[in-house]
């Protein structure tokens, strides 16, 4: 056996010099190679550990963990949330429901899990890698979140209110920027994310590794980011705001066959 | 310490398809005022021959991705992948052709 090709092509800070600059197609070949030389595989990695780690006060790990499909069973549960949780009646989204096992299961506190809930390049945080674990075991399942309980139906309206709803000191709403078609910021293409065509291969990518940072990024964070964007004030961690975008977001990409953690710009 | 690595040789049609994942922050010497951080060799061995031995830079992004293909090969044949950066940190990862 002898080598033929030492091609070797390299992630990610590299391929945004490429970056094409014009084009529908042209965002999808970038998306296509950034995605090949994705790294979210060692995210996966880093978040099984993580997950069968004991910790806490009550020294668990969260193998216990019930994401809605029985305790520890991982297959198809993050393209199945969010979802209403009957032992605490209401909805939860992956990470609001991880915090919920870290503070019941392993007896910690909300002050200390929610410490460091996002994490930089060099120090990614206990959410990001375990959203990375949870999600990669759902890819091939379709995205079905909880659609029949009155809590999952009002939690889905409150996400589409919110997403039309403009405040702050811009009087910006998700809307302002993806509600119109053939919209861009820099070379990103805007997504109307309330039209399932356009939110299907997003939440079909969620959470994601970007490329631009080196960073994994989760949905709580994505949605605070926006909110940070819009210069409205900070949404709580998991509130039923959060959970509720979350929610209209991922119901209106319903169908879509899952196939992430992804990667983005 | 050293991060998690992944990897994955798959047979392709008589060839062997090898994908490998490393963890490692690569930082340059821009980025760090001089005291570049990067791995700086690579090398693939097949059942323990070398089949490859790079040098990559600090050009190379975070958390690099290298997929490569090798002529031949079986199924069941051992692949290692181990790098080695400037400031003498080691990691590697071992697969079996599959």
């Amino acid at each position: 056996m002898r080598a033929v090709t030492c091609g070797a092509v390299l992630a990610a800070g590299f391929a945004a010099a490429f970056a094409p600059a014009f084009g529908q197609s042209q965002f999808e070949k970038y998306q296509k190679m950034t995605a090949e030389g994705s790294p979210v595989e060692l995210f996966e990695l880093a978040g099984e550990e993580l997950w069968k780690k004991p910790q806490g006060p009550n020294k668990v790990s969260l193998e216990k963990c019930d994401l809605g499909k029985g305790p520890g069973v991982l297959k198809g549960a993050y393209a199945a949330l969010p979802r209403y949780f009957q032992d605490v009646d209401r909805v939860m989204d992956l990470e609001t429901r991880l915090l919920h096992c870290m503070t019941t299961l392993q007896g910690r506190s909300r002050e200390e899990a929610t410490k460091r809930l996002f994490g930089n390049a060099d120090r990614p945080s206990e959410m990001e890698y375990l959203s990375a674990y949870v999600a990669g075991h759902s890819r091939g399942a379709k995205l079905a979140p909880g659609a029949a309980h009155p809590k999952e139906k009002a939690s889905y309206a409150l996400g589409k209110a919110l997403f039309f709803h403009r405040a702050g000191a811009w009087d910006f709403s998700c809307a302002s920027c993806h509600g119109e078609q053939d919209k861009r910021i820099r070379m990103s293409e805007l997504p109307v994310l309330s039209t399932p065509k356009a939110a299907r291969p997003v939440m079909a990518t969620w959470p994601a590794y970007r490329v631009s940072n080196s960073q994994f990024k989760t949905m709580q964070w994505r949605i605070n980011d926006c909110y940070r964007q819009m210069r409205m004030p900070e949404p709580t961690f998991g509130s039923e705001a959060t959970v509720a975008m979350n929610m209209y977001l991922t119901a209106t990409a319903k169908g879509e066959t899952y196939r992430g953690p992804g990667t983005k710009r | 310490m050293a991060g998690p690595m992944k990897m994955r040789a798959t047979l392709a049609g008589g060839n062997t398809d090898v994908r490998v994942l490393m963890t490692h922050p690569m930082e340059t010497a821009q980025q760090t005022k001089g005291a570049p951080y990067f791995i700086q060799n690579i090398t693939v061995k097949v059942n323990g021959k070398p089949v490859i031995e790079g040098e990559i830079s600090q050009a190379i992004s975070r958390n690099p991705v290298f997929s490569f293909r090798l002529k031949g090969g079986a199924k069941g044949d051992k692949i290692e992948v181990s790098w080695l950066d400037n400031k003498g940190e080691t990691n590697k990862t071992e697969t079996a052709v599959a």
